[in-house]
């Protein structure tokens, strides 16, 4: 046991690192009142773009940087229209993950069948000793270390610097912060810029570390899951660490359940995740942690009165 | 660094550009598509003609396009009850296949049974079995405030293996060689075509009623106005005497009952059996139909014809010209954000920023 | 009096081809894909086969495809191709049946191909392989090559193909190695790359130290190649993925048969016929045997040569259901086809229910 159970966190850990990054960049985002649901598109032209550029450079941290650009590209798009254009929101996200989904399709069509040998895991000097948790947690693929690193920078900025209170003020109430001064228009520009590069990161994880080749349709819907761990998180950074690994080792354990043959339709475990991510939503809701909700704002299209 | 222009809200919006801009929007997405066609070799014509004329004059694709539409506007017409009150129901999908399924049990229990209350029974059924499904994530919303929004999706993919179980395990075919799916409905539990030789069917009709119902209750009803009156602020509603609860669930309710029809319809007159995927993603596809046509029941039926016509197209596009479905779906992205830009400019008004400092007051 | 008709049917459109013989009229063929072109699995051989229809015609045939069609609403796509001339029509998944057989109806003068169905009609013929004869083969690999007698089993969904296949895998592995266990994983669905590597984790987790799938992308190959545990490919040889990891891949080869139909058409000697083959026609190929020891390795190839040469099943009789009943042998001395492609129960020796 304690030979696999390192293994068994590394898996979960990788699961999760894809939802837990491109839900950390739509959190961002959703605070400062915008909702993207372009995240899936965002994602799987992530996974083309930084496998592509992977290929034709031989090398995976230029693609992952590659899908970070590309998620970026295609914020900066939903950006001028929901920001800039003050169009719909829900509907300009749900034309973007389409709009995606092509792309993606166009961009990866030259590299479809070709492989891509594995990034080098980083190992913590020491921390990376201790028996257990040492292998799952302190070796590892280097995005998920950084994405540690992400999600502390996220809940710093937005809970203790004035950034973060400006971002969350744009969110919470366009109309007074926009009356105090505040750029509203930019700050959610920057959200957004933000939740992109985040999705397009998240996508060349998917085919750059977690299964090394492209093929379309890889996301598998994965950016709906990010969107509902955003929910999930309710404002709060550390329910959506928490939501997204919550995700992530339950689909894990119900694989391992059922090669256990355990008995139970398939079926039954493979819903498990998420029935379990509304359980687990509903007892911290009866434990009284309601999290903050929405922001405010969320959605609405903001026009400056003059 | 002050931006390059404000947009500044029309007071009057002229019948010539309501009907100018979406034109317009039209042109500047031809004209990008018919670039990226260009350079990929093919006629920007053809493909104009391909996509988007054939489709509405061929009869046979413009019944195909009806056909293709009806889901879309009835689970539309569903989610404008929610959307309007801003409540945001984005499991509409597993509503359907819920409908879908509660209809077809009744047509898989009826198997070989002649009747004319059959296919009624089977719409009962779906529509209750879809509002059921959408009472879920109503009543934790109201209850325990859990947010509609993770509900609601999380609950299609329960849906979507809880249809998998029942078309592989009770429900199978038991001639069916063990694959995963029910026996095919008898013709009592069938939506029979209108027209000779096509396949359009009365689920058209159905749909464009409850469009034109929904039109009536949000115009003419109090409770239209408290939807209204909820979705722009639940708090003032509150005061006014409108339980925020109750619109909660009433929307639920009536939006999930519909895309449960919806899915019979679906099920009866386009499947004709219980198998795994009918739901094909159109209620998520429905969103965008309804936030597209401006959440008026009017507007879904246009959008979804829009909707419908693209998806065709992007058949058609496949076979007479050899392109690529990944094309098509990126000019139906590239068309649809189009069509929202236009439609904000026919709202505001675009005010280039001279030189001159302007502070926010 | 079928057969008769089908032959006049395509007797005629063979008159009405060469009659337009000085424009040269080109032979339209048409396909249907569940999935897109790029998934490297399942609808990428077909196309591979489509392709080869093209060169094997140069000039005289022209083919097209719709990629990505749900299976519920496929009726329109079907028809969309029988429509615009296409005579010839592959649809190249299960549930195109019923559509299919719609279609057909209305139109009596096209041909169509129906992929793993079983409903035929007189210009609706089906055609299937026989997977689960490479699955047998590599069941003897993994058998001889497992050290700790486990081997997990990446499985998309519960179908009597997939299950056969699990069948024919535990039947080879336990006839070289009574011990051997296979655990299986259901991912519930036919491409998830992300959640089919899991699954493959799961396994090895578990103690299998062989890993074999039955979904569609190397995933599994791939993960089992990190830890340094073997895998096979799937599909189409795999070897790239992994090739210091891969003993060898079960290859779906459509391209012989989808000419050989072409070639009926054009002559006019189409009709209607179910096929269901393997190695022996080429519609299942096997990739090289590698990574393996010699002795292994030629138990594979003489597994391979007895199957072709009709010596070897494996669903040899007697088969003993997990329940402990012997199944009716309607094959003479192997199960019938139809017992193989409707099959829903595993055999004795595997742990585990079907999920239902």
């Amino acid at each position: 046991m304690t030979e696999t159970l390192p293994l068994i966190l590394a898996t979960i850990l990788t699961a999760a690192t894809p939802l837990m990054i491109a839900a950390l960049g739509e959190h961002v985002v959703e605070r400062a009142g915008v909702i993207n649901l372009g995240v899936e598109g965002m994602m799987i032209v992530g996974a083309a773009s930084g496998f592509a550029v992977a290929v034709l450079a031989d090398s995976s941290p230029l693609g992952l940087l590659a899908g970070l650009l590309a998620g970026l590209g295609l914020a900066v798009a939903f950006g001028l229209a929901v920001v800039v254009f003050a169009t719909n929101q829900v509907a300009t996200g749900l034309a973007l993950t389409i709009l995606g989904l092509g792309l993606a399709g166009l961009v990866g069509q030259g590299f479809v069948g070709q492989p891509r040998a594995a990034m080098a895991p980083l190992a913590i000097p020491l921390l990376a000793e201790i028996p257990v948790v040492g292998p799952a947690l302190f070796t590892g693929d280097p995005v998920f270390f950084l994405s540690l690193g992400l999600v502390a920078l996220v809940a710093f900025v937005l809970s203790r610097t004035r950034l973060g209170l400006l971002l969350r003020a744009a969110g919470e109430n366009q109309d007074s912060a926009h009356a105090l001064g505040l750029p509203v228009m930019r700050l959610r520009f920057a959200a957004i810029l933000f939740g992109g590069a985040m999705a397009g990161l998240a996508g060349a994880y998917l085919s750059l570390i977690y299964t090394r080749f492209w093929s379309p349709g890889m996301s598998a819907g994965r950016g709906w899951i990010a969107l509902a761990l955003v929910v999930f998180a309710g404002g709060k950074v550390w329910r959506l660490v928490f939501g997204a690994y919550l995700f992530g080792g339950i689909t894990v354990a119900q694989l391992h359940a059922q090669a256990g043959a355990i008995g139970l339709p398939s079926q039954l475990l493979s819903a498990l995740p998420y029935v379990m991510t509304i359980a687990a939503l509903l007892a911290l809701s009866l434990g009284g942690r309601k999290g903050q909700g929405a922001a405010g704002s969320l959605g609405q299209p903001f026009v400056p009165e003059r | 660094m002050t931006p390059l222009f404000v947009l500044t809200p029309r007071p009057f919006v002229s019948p010539l550009r309501r009907v100018l801009t979406p034109v317009c929007a039209l042109a500047a997405a031809l004209a990008i598509g018919g670039v990226i066609v260009a350079l990929l070799g093919r006629s920007p014509a053809a493909a104009f003609r391909v996509f988007l004329v054939e489709p509405l004059t061929d009869p046979w694709a413009a019944q195909e396009v009806l056909l293709k539409a009806t889901p879309l506007v009835l689970i539309a017409t569903g989610l404008l009850f929610c959307f309007r009150a801003s409540r945001w129901n984005i499991g509409a999908e597993g509503q359907f296949l819920v409908g879908g399924l509660c209809g077809g049990g009744i047509a898989i229990l009826t198997h070989g049974m002649t009747g004319a209350w059959i296919l009624p029974a089977m719409m009962l059924a779906g529509a209750c079995g879809g509002l059921a499904y959408a009472a879920l994530p109503a009543l934790l919303r109201v209850r325990f405030g859990i947010s509609e929004i993770l509900t609601s999706l999380m609950l299609v993919y329960v849906a979507d293996l809880l249809l998998d179980y029942l078309v592989r395990g009770p429900w199978r075919d038991p001639k069916g060689f063990n694959f995963p799916q029910s026996v095919a409905f008898s013709d009592a539990a069938l939506l029979h075509p209108l027209l000779e030789g096509g396949r359009l069917h009365a689920g058209m009709i159905l749909a464009l009623a409850a469009a034109l119902a929904a039109a009536l209750v949000f115009r003419r009803t109090l409770f239209g106005f408290a939807i209204a009156a909820s979705g722009e602020a639940p708090r003032a509603a509150n005061f006014a005497g409108f339980n925020e609860g109750r619109i909660t669930i009433l929307v639920f309710l009536i939006s999930g009952a519909l895309a449960g029809l919806a899915g019979v319809i679906e099920v009866a007159g386009q499947v004709g059996q219980l198998r795994p995927g009918f739901g094909q993603g159109l209620g998520f596809t429905a969103i965008i139909v309804a936030f597209l046509g401006r959440l008026s029941p009017l507007g879904a039926v246009l959008a979804a014809l829009v909707i419908a016509v693209l998806l065709i197209g992007a058949e058609s596009a496949q076979v007479s010209l050899k392109l690529p479905l990944d094309l098509a779906r990126f000019f139906m992205g590239l068309l649809l954000i189009c069509i929202l830009l236009g439609e904000s400019l026919e709202r505001y008004r675009i005010r280039f920023r001279r030189a001159e400092k302007e502070r926010p007051a | 009096m079928v057969r008769i008709s089908t032959r006049l049917a395509a007797f005629a459109l063979a008159l009405g081809l060469s009659g337009a013989a000085g424009a040269q009229e080109k032979l339209k063929v048409g396909f249907i894909y569940v999935g897109p072109v790029g998934d490297f699995g399942w609808s990428y051989q077909h196309d591979q086969g489509r392709k080869a229809i093209e060169a094997a015609f140069p000039g005289k045939v022209e083919t097209s495809f719709i990629e990505s069609v749900p299976e519920a609403d496929s009726e329109r796509a079907i028809e969309q191709l029988a429509r615009t001339g296409h005579k010839l029509i592959f649809t190249t998944s299960f549930g195109y049946m019923e559509p299919t057989l719609k279609v057909a109806k209305k139109y009596p003068n096209v041909m169509f191909e129906h992929a793993t169905g079983y409903k035929r009609d007189r210009n609706v013929a089906t055609y299937s392989a026989k997977f689960h004869e490479g699955r047998y083969i590599i069941g003897k690999i993994a058998g001889r090559m497992t050290k700790t007698n486990t081997i997990g089993y990446v499985g998309a969904v519960p179908i009597p193909e997939v299950i056969a296949g699990i069948n024919a895998f535990y039947l080879g592995a336990k006839s070289v190695n009574p011990d051997v266990k296979i655990k299986i994983t259901w991912v519930n669905e036919w491409f998830n790359p992300g959640k089919e590597s899991d699954a493959a984790k799961a396994l090895m987790d578990q103690g299998a130290d062989i890993i074999t799938q039955h979904t569609d992308s190397p995933a599994p190959l791939q993960q089992a190649a990190a830890r340094g545990k073997f895998a096979f490919g799937q599909a189409s040889d795999m070897t790239r993925f992994a090739e210091k990891h891969i003993l060898t891949s079960i290859i779906d080869d459509w391209a012989p048969y989808y000419v050989e139909r072409t070639r009926a058409v054009l002559e006019g000697k189409w009709q209607s016929q179910d096929v269901f083959d393997g190695l022996a026609k080429g519609k299942v190929k096997m990739g090289p045997y590698v990574n393996m020891p010699d002795d292994v390795k030629r138990l594979a190839e003489e597994t391979e040569k007895a199957i072709i040469a009709g010596t070897a099943d494996p669903f040899l009789c007697p088969v003993v259901a997990q329940d402990g009943r012997t199944i009716e042998c309607k094959g003479g001395n192997r199960l019938s086809d139809e017992q193989v492609v409707g099959m829903n129960y595993f055999v004795q020796g595997i742990e585990g229910t079907i999920p239902k």
